[in-house]
């Protein structure tokens, strides 16, 4: 009827993934396109957050879970960011070019940046219980 | 199978009159009695027609006295034999196929052990019984047409199959093609009915007479309740149930006497015990271990016993989750011996699967654990597999395999244990203890952390959820009878679990429209031992077969239903966006959040109203985090009182 695969992401493949985006990185065109920061916008990237799917892994603040680790508040840097989303051979399937254009990437990045910071978990009761 | 010479007295044809009547009345195309059931039937007027005498006199005369049945009842002995097995409730959709056996349960048997349950689908129904078994520890049984209603009943097997838990379902069926009636009824025969259920039931039979119904339904009783658990069917010719007793019966119910689960070979325990007793760092892994509440004690005992990390995968309640053994998933990666006890998949607890369109699209595949680790597994599966479903999942090579149930053969394993440990062994063991005692309370803060991320985004999310919940059962004995679509595993990652029906485990096949009915069933089962039943209902869950809520109202079942209202069949989102990306394809979503064809909006479905006309007290829709908690008080005094109460909420996707 469904097929529900595996929900989990898996740490051994995030490790070699990640060692991947770093030789990726090296790359000198790979980091002339490296999307720009400074005209983006974070309304327009919280529609381009929800549009393009990032909302379905990674909850739409960001937040995380089982399907996705945590994006915001405090997302990483917007070069490593790019590197990762358009090289990802690991559980997250890559974005390219071709579907997210590097505007819009720096639009969820101007997103995920205005998320403001949450509580400390101290300071709520319920998860003091 | 050919009916037996009949004295004037049991004529079934003249018996059936009452049917004819009937089916006119329902606007099928009948016969007359006396007529051939090789002739054509009439055709059907429209419905708009004024209603034929026939009909008119069916519908409100007073039928004329037809000639009775002498003699037991067939189906009052069945009742008989049902009875011996103190079965409690019957949930089941009322079809004519038993009827003879419907009439002899609710007026002979007076509708006791078992109290019939009305549902509205045969899936609900097996959900229900999946859900009751696994509060109770005892199984139900239900009845259904053969044909359509089997059909209908089939993924809620399929699950209890994959989730071993056993129950009984009987299918109605009229074997003799000569005298049964045409039309309707016959459409609903077959030959063989087991057949589109056999590869996911332990055992089935057709009983031909009375005595080998009484056998047939004891042995389907001690098989299912053999472990490896299971469901059967029985297949059960109408006619036997509607004629009396023939002289030549015996009408003997044989009397149940449980089977001892089998247990592990005491080689292979030594073997095992040796392993684990000079392992540095062996690590326990369970899924189903637990058959009772007994094997979990069995758990902590081996677990504290080695100091060994344990996984609980969850499909039941194994290990508590405020024990510092208790570990994630990874803990597998440092292991040199692993000992995996009832898992459904072995294989991908020492591998990984990576779905990333890699190698022309077949993903990924990468070991998660060290060459040299020794595995050992006990699990009764292996000796009930069947060929055609695949829920015996990939192959794994063992060094130390055991076709045996795990809480059985852990008092073996425990003493095996014991003496295995040497003297020079014991002070290392005492420090891996120390270690995971720091690693657990680490762990546990940083889930804490996790947790309040987007603590008052709206949606809700679902650490928000499940904490407001927890919040306000905390001091109940509570039960968290079902949590369908995905929560992120917040309650088994923050509340404190520690009794066995605190958490009841999942469907097992991944049949989605299990949560809804096994979350009633269970919570029928809770009412009676006293206990709070709570579910984390998902949207799409919901909507497979929603009269379960009725059922629910109808037959006054406390439950406190959470709905995780994501709008959208979430885990399908995510497969096609994946693809779509893999191919370099911008998804089309029209005008929802996901991909066409996996949400649940435009228009948003009013789950409140949903269960408030089928008789609950609903609240709806919860958008504001700081309005659930007040709303989730409200609902639980309700429950208190006796009744079901449902909110909506709005929550993030996972
Ligand atoms: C189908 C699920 C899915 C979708 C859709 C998805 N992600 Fe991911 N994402 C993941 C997973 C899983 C990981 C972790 C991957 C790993 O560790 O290899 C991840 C990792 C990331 C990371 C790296 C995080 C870190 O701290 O290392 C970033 C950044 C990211 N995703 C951004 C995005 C953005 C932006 C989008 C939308 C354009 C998106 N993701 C869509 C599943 C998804």
């Amino acid at each position: 009827m469904k097929n529900h695969a595996s929900l989990f992401a898996r740490p051994a493949m995030r490790l070699s993934l990640l060692r991947m985006a770093a030789i990726a990185a090296l790359s000198i065109g790979f980091i002339a396109s490296v999307p720009d920061a400074h005209a983006a916008s974070a309304e327009n990237g919280k529609a381009a957050f929800i549009k393009n799917g990032c909302w379905q892994c990674h909850g739409f603040a960001g937040q995380g879970g089982v399907t996705g680790p945590t994006l915001a508040p405090s997302p990483k840097a917007l070069s490593f960011i790019s590197v990762f989303i358009r090289n990802s051979h690991g559980v997250m399937p890559p974005y390219q070019k071709a579907i997210l254009s590097d505007a819009d990437l720096a639009d969820i990045y101007a997103y995920l940046q205005s998320i403001p910071q949450g509580k400390d978990y101290k300071n709520i009761p319920l998860l003091n219980q | 199978m050919p009916r037996k010479p009949k004295s004037p007295a049991t004529d079934r044809r003249k018996f059936l009159t009452g049917f004819v009547a009937a089916g006119a009345a329902a606007g099928v195309a009948t016969v007359a009695p006396g007529a051939r059931a090789a002739d054509p039937p009439p055709p059907a007027p429209p419905s708009a027609l004024p209603p034929s005498g026939k009909t008119a006199e069916a519908e409100t005369g007073t039928p004329k006295e037809l000639p009775r049945v002498q003699g037991v009842p067939g189906s009052d002995f069945m009742v008989d034999v049902i009875k011996s097995l103190g079965i409690k409730y019957l949930p089941a959709n009322c079809a004519s196929s038993y009827r003879a056996l419907h009439e002899s349960l609710i007026n002979y048997g007076g509708n006791k052990m078992p109290e019939f349950l009305s549902c509205m689908h045969e899936e609900s129904a097996v959900g229900m019984a999946h859900g009751y078994f696994k509060a109770s520890g005892k199984p139900l049984l239900t009845l259904c047409h053969g044909t359509v209603g089997l059909q209908h009943a089939s993924m809620g097997l399929y699950n209890a199959w994959c989730d071993r838990v056993p129950l009984i379902i009987i299918g109605g069926n009229d074997l003799d093609a000569a005298h049964r009636p045409p039309g309707v009824p016959t459409f609903h025969s077959a030959q063989d009915i087991n057949a589109l259920v056999r590869d996911f039931t332990k055992w089935d039979d057709t009983p031909v007479s009375l005595d080998h119904f009484a056998q047939s339904f004891v042995r389907a009783y001690k098989i299912s309740m053999t472990p490896p658990y299971g469901p059967v069917a029985i297949s059960l010719d109408a006619g036997l149930q509607q004629e009396p007793m023939k002289k030549h019966e015996q009408g003997v119910v044989p009397r149940y006497v449980p089977t001892s689960p089998p247990q592990g070979d005491t080689g292979a325990v030594k073997e095992a015990a040796r392993l684990l007793a000079a392992a540095q760092n062996p690590v326990i892994v369970v899924d189903r271990a637990a058959r009772t509440a007994n094997g979990m004690t069995l758990l902590v005992q081996l677990a504290e016993l080695l100091q060994a990390k344990v996984i609980d995968q969850g499909s039941r309640m194994n290990f508590p989750r405020t024990h510092y053994l208790s570990a994630q998933p990874g803990a597998v990666s440092n292991a040199d011996v692993i000992i995996g006890m009832e898992l459904s998949d072995f294989w991908a607890t020492v591998n990984s699967f990576t779905d990333n369109g890699e190698h022309g699209g077949i993903g990924e595949n990468s070991t998660r654990i060290k060459k040299e680790t020794k595995l050992i597994s006990i699990s009764s599966v292996e000796l009930n597999t069947k060929a055609n479903y695949q829920d015996f999942q990939r192959f794994q090579v063992i060094d130390v395999p055991m076709a045996a149930d795990a809480e059985a053969t852990l008092p073996a394993l425990i003493e095996a244990v014991k003496s295995a440990i040497q003297n020079d062994r014991k002070d290392a063991i005492a420090k891996r203890g120390e270690a995971q005692k720091k690693a657990y309370a680490e762990d546990l803060v940083r889930t804490r952390q996790a947790a309040a991320i987007a603590w008052d985004a709206s949606p809700i999310s679902t650490a928000r959820l499940c904490m407001e919940l927890y919040g306000q059962i905390k001091d109940l004995d509570w039960s968290l009878v079902a949590s369908e679509g995905n929560v992120s595993n917040w309650p088994n990652r923050l509340w404190p679990m520690e009794k066995y029906h605190q958490w009841l485990g999942r469907s097992g096949g991944y049949g989605v429209g299990y949560g809804a009915p096994a979350s009633v069933g269970a919570a029928l089962a809770n009412r009676d031992l006293g206990r709070f039943s709570v579910s984390i209902q998902s949207d799409g869950d919901l909507m497979y077969a929603p009269g379960v809520l009725w059922t629910a109202a109808r037959h006054k079942i406390p439950l406190l239903s959470v709905m995780h209202n994501n709008r959208s069949w979430h885990q399908e989102a995510m497969h096609v966006q994946r693809v779509a990306n893999f191919r370099n394809r911008v998804t089309n979503t029209g005008n929802d959040y996901g991909p066409i064809g996996t949400s649940i909006q435009n228009p948003d479905i009013e789950y409140h109203k949903l269960a408030e006309s089928m008789g609950w007290w609903a609240r709806g829709p919860i958008k504001d985090p700081a309005k659930l908690g007040p709303a989730i008080k409200e609902a639980i005094a309700v429950v208190k009182s006796g009744q079901p109460a449902l909110l909506n909420v709005w929550t993030q996707p996972r």
